[in-house]
């Protein structure tokens, strides 16, 4: 037994304290259970929002990002920037229209905008199909991040199940709640852990920023910038604009900015959070230390450049440190997804097919959808392997096909009918599909274009043909309904 | 004042411009790369703009919906 491990099961056993903590005095209908009762201030919103930005995925993927991209990996600190700018504007209509309308997911927010609860199906199976393997990816960092931190001694299967049954217990105890008051502790360990490292790492190893940064352009020159091609400039723009536009309607997230109290709640934290942004900058310096120190790691060795890095140069109690903001990295973000999945698929897709189920009964299905959830993400998990990257990358391309018809709901004058907000995102979904499982580029389908054209992230193509189809099907089924609407009159006349 | 929203278009353009004409390693500033240091940059911008935005939205001098 060592440090480490004491300070891991520690954290975990903290988190439970938390969960409990959070919980006490409040009666867990499902408008607590899934968005506190629409009570959270500023700093509660901030952190829980920083919470479940924040995951393992960052604090994993982004440092070994930086190892293998060089500069491009900065596009997820400029795209979260721009999020919370374009949150400003959007976020506090949605809140005023779910408060007033009492609205716990983001599919009813579709379902209620566009009065149809088929287009809720549709949006919460996207939901669900998206926020599955992002679970999965959690469940998985967990796992690596457990057994590294504990130098071997957890393997990576029972730190998963250990991980699933806490995430589940928590959700079933005490909802966004827990959520939130785990994102307390979570945001605080792993601003400290990686500003530590962050700092650390390069005066430890190099002698300052300066002398690594040098070190690496004359390692390796231009790295530290975008590419001539593939992670080119058009790259960088394109992925920068379509990952800001669909940062919020990540279902976990969407559904978490109805808890706020008040829609000034919105406005103060989108200029509060570009600095939170600055974490991920630490973050790369980790990943840049690691680039000459641990050269030629390949494939899905980089994800762990942080813990190789760790455990090379400090003591197993920092290590333990590291391997419990990992853990809370994973929990936070994993309790929303779980929680998210299955209210979505007891509200948004059970009741609609069976519309006489009582709210009771909802509120208790979802309940009961937890642990099936949470063991249909284990067992896929377990399975491992790397198409679970693929779909990761596939569900950000799906959820970003729901910002048109998002955007449109929120005027004054929506002229996009339910027809045209179901086709488009159906489009863009069958879009996305065909063009994560052939590997299409932009340059694969146009290959007469010039090579910044062909460097565009190819999600641009999915969400430009839903938006066709959005408006063309839109303009269609309207004239077709005023057109009904005169023959009625005429009839009644 | 509702033209003071219009500020919040500066940062896109700062980000994504960048990527044109600010993607190079070299010169170094405060011992970053100069893409490293033009993104970090914009992130500290970017609040400041938010700021001088929330500051004279009028949306923010009513008092909180409840």
């Amino acid at each position: 037994m060592n440090a480490a491990i004491f300070i891991i099961l520690g954290s975990i056993i903290l988190s439970f304290y938390l969960v409990i903590k959070a919980k006490k005095g409040k009666d867990m209908d499902l408008e607590q259970w899934t968005v506190g009762g629409r009570g959270f201030g500023t700093i509660f919103m901030f952190l829980l929002t920083a919470g479940e930005a924040f995951t393992i995925t960052t604090f994993l993927g982004s440092s070994g990002q930086t190892y293998n991209n060089g500069g491009a990996a900065l596009f997820i600190m400029c795209y979260g920037t721009l999020a919370y700018i374009i949150s400003y504007f959007i976020l506090p209509k949605i809140w005023r229209y779910a408060k007033e309308n009492k609205l716990v997911s983001q599919s009813d927010f579709f379902v209620s905008k566009y009065k149809s609860p088929y287009l809720g199906v549709l949006t919460a199976i996207v939901g669900v199909i998206s926020m599955i393997p992002y679970l999965i990816v959690q469940l998985n960092g967990l796992g690596i991040i457990v057994y590294q931190a504990s130098y071997g001694l957890i393997s990576p299967t029972l730190a998963m199940w250990i991980g699933t049954i806490v995430i589940t217990i928590y959700v079933l105890i005490s909802g966004i709640r827990g959520s939130a008051w785990t994102s307390v502790v979570k945001d605080f360990l792993l601003l400290f852990i990686v500003v530590f490292l962050g700092v650390y790492f390069p005066i430890h190893y190099y002698g300052g920023f300066g002398e690594m940064f040098q070190a690496i352009q004359t390692a390796k020159p231009g790295f530290l910038g975008l590419s001539e091609t593939g992670q080119s400039p058009s790259w960088f723009i394109t992925t920068v604009l379509i990952s800001a536009l669909g940062f919020y309607m990540w279902p976990h997230l969407f559904g978490a900015t109805y808890s706020a109290e008040n829609e000034k709640v919105f406005r103060k934290n989108a200029m509060i959070m570009p600095l939170y942004q600055l974490v991920l900058l630490f973050i790369f310096f980790i990943g840049a230390a690691a680039i000459l120190q641990i050269p030629d790691l390949k494939g899905e060795e980089t994800d762990l450049i942080l813990l190789s890095l760790s455990t090379q140069t400090f003591d197993p109690w920092i290590v333990g440190l590291i391997g419990a903001a990992g853990i809370f990295a994973a929990l936070v973000p994993g309790s929303m997804l779980l929680m998210t999945t299955s209210t979505l698929v007891a509200k948004n897709i059970y009741k609609v097919l069976k519309p006489q189920t009582s709210e009771k009964q909802i509120s208790n299905l979802a309940k009961y959808l937890v642990p099936i959830i949470g063991a249909v993400s284990l067992f896929l998990s377990l399975q491992g392997g790397k198409t679970i990257i693929a779909l990761i990358v596939m569900g950000y391309s799906f959820v970003t096909q729901l910002f048109p018809a998002l955007l449109f709901s929120l005027m004054k004058n929506n002229f996009i009918t339910k027809q045209g907000a179901f086709a488009g995102i159906a489009v863009g979904m069958i879009t996305v599909t065909y063009i994560t499982l052939t590997n299409t580029t932009v340059g694969k389908l146009f290959p007469f274009l010039p090579q910044s054209i062909k460097d565009f992230n190819v999600g641009i193509i999915a969400l430009a043909l839903n938006v066709i189809v959005l408006l063309v099907i839109s303009l269609v089924t309207r004239n077709l309904s005023v057109q009904s609407k005169v023959v009625e009159n005429k009839g009644v006349s | 004042m509702k033209w003071v929203k219009l500020l919040a278009i500066v940062p896109f353009i700062g980000f994504l411009g960048g990527a044109l004409w600010a993607n190079k390693v070299t010169p170094f500033v405060l011992g970053l790369p100069f893409f490293t240091f033009w993104c970090s940059l914009w992130v500290v911008l970017s609040s400041v703009i938010m700021l001088i935005v929330y500051m004279f939205d009028p949306d923010n001098k009513e008092g909180d919906i409840k």
